[in-house]
Formats: C-alpha cells, structure tokens, sequence
C-alpha cells in the first residue's frame, strides 16, 4: 500500500461516514458540521488527483460560503432544537430500500467496466493557469451566460426574500397549528 | 491494490446514493436542501476523477460551472424556504401537501 492508496481509503471513510452522519443526525447544526467535513474530504480527493485551483474552491464557495449560509439560515429560523417530526417507518425503510437498490443496480452494471489505473504522476492541468486559459478560450461564452444567471439569481433572491407589505400571516398560522 | 478510476466511480456512487437516501428519508426542508448539494459534489468528485483519467482539463471546467450554478441555486432556495418558513412557522415538507387536496 503506497501513500496515495493509504490516503484515498482515509478520505473515502471520511467522506462516506460524514455523509452518512448528514442524513442520520438529528439536530440540522451537526448536519451542516458533518456536511462541511464531507466537503472537506472531497477537497482531499481533489488535491490527491492534482486538481488543486478545484481543491481551493471548493473549500472557499463550499465549505466556506454556502455551508455558513445554511448554519445562517437555520440560527434565524431557531431550528438547532429537535423539533422536526419523523417520517413512518415504513417510508424511511422505502427510502432506504430506494437508494439501496439504485446503488446496487449502477454498481452490477459498472462492475465490469475498464479500469484504468489513475496514475499519481503530478500534472499540471489542474492548475489555475492553464484552467484559466481553457476557461478564456474556449468557454468564453458559457462563462459570460454564467454572470448573467449570477445576477438573475441575485435579483430573484431579493425579490423573493422581500417582506411583503401587511402581511402578518394570522390565517397561515392558523393553518400551521391545524396541520 | 492501486487506486482505480472504478474506485472513485464507486465512490461517487456511494455519496450520491447517501444523498438520495436522505432526501427520501427527512422532512426537514433544509436537510433535504443540503442532501442534493452533496448529490452534486458527488457528480463533481466524478467529473475530476474522469479528468484526471484522460488527462483533460474540460471536466474540471464543467466541476467549475457546476459550483457556479450550485451557488445560484442555494441563493435562489434559501430565500425560498425563509419564505415558506415565514409564512407557515415550519420547514416540515409535509404541510406542503395542498395541491393534493
């Protein structure tokens, strides 16, 4: 077992248990904690495969940006307690069942696929130059349609968020209790 | 045993079923908001691994426009279930059931 192999199973535990703990935990705060540590495993493996300019975003925008705005969002909705009600039994083990099988099924069909042994040679087509020449050349366009959706989705954020004037919502609270 | 691209293939696959697992299972809109995340950094886990595979720097470049659109879809959301969880008090996907009715 050389160093790369050693490092990629401590990663992928990681990760799969990480990820597992997302979805088993109770409280959504451990969720996101457990979610930013998957995102932190994740990372490794992008390091491990010389992808490192992925490496830094991922842990910037990801674990950074995004997971703080859903810790944000659930601070403000007070959420950290353990209120959420469970689904039955019966469509937790469906669910189970579901991905299970899906797994199952993608894992037979691609058992037999060739394998090609990913070579730990450093390169350097990860790096942020020559992405960044790849990106200017031949992505120009998907790159300036990508600013647009940025701002479309900026604008449709606010307007959405906006508080709506006179609405102290005494009917859907109504509702929410009868529920 | 050397690592494979069939390793990072499973691997993937593992992460993106956990995700799907999650989504069916919770009820917790934020919960499940976070489980499709991580069925996207599974996809993106793949897509480098490919791309390390046959020594090409297109993959990377779609992982890079994936995060970009990941990050307009968690703004986007977000300030949708704010807007669920303020008109209902609650981010149980349940009582999102009145189209049944």
């Amino acid at each position: 077992m050389d160093i790369y192999s050693i490092l990629f199973w401590v990663l992928s535990v990681m990760a799969v248990g990480c990820a597992l703990g997302v979805i088993l935990s109770r409280n959504p705060v451990n969720s996101v904690l457990f979610l930013i540590l998957t995102f932190v495993a994740i990372s490794g493996h992008y390091i491990l495969m010389n992808a490192q300019f992925l490496a830094v975003v991922n842990m910037i925008v990801y674990a950074g940006a995004i997971m703080v705005l859903f810790l944000f969002v659930i601070m403000l909705m007070n959420l950290n307690a353990d209120v959420e009600p469970q689904k039955g039994q019966m469509v937790q083990l469906a669910g189970v069942i579901s991905g299970g099988v899906l797994f199952l099924i993608i894992l037979a069909a691609l058992k037999t696929a060739a394998t090609i042994e990913v070579n730990p040679t450093s390169t350097d087509i990860g790096l942020i130059g020559n992405l960044g020449k790849v990106l200017f050349k031949q992505y120009i366009l998907p790159f300036e349609i990508s600013s647009v959706l940025f701002l479309s989705a900026m604008i449709g954020a606010v307007v959405i968020g906006k508080k709506e004037p006179g609405q102290d919502l005494p009917r859907s609270e109504e509702k929410a209790v009868q529920q | 045993m050397p690592v494979t691209s069939l390793h990072y293939l499973f691997l993937s696959l593992l992460l993106f079923s956990i995700g799907i697992m999650g989504t069916l299972m919770r009820r917790n809109a934020i919960i499940i908001f976070m489980c499709i995340e991580l069925m996207l950094n599974a996809v993106n886990l793949l897509l480098v691994s490919f791309s390390k595979m046959y020594g090409d720097a297109d993959a990377q470049l779609f992982v890079f426009f994936i995060m970009v659109v990941a990050a307009a879809e968690v703004a986007v959301g977000l300030a949708v279930i704010v807007m669920m969880y303020r008109k209902v008090h609650s981010v149980d996907i349940n009582i999102l059931n009145r189209l049944k009715h």
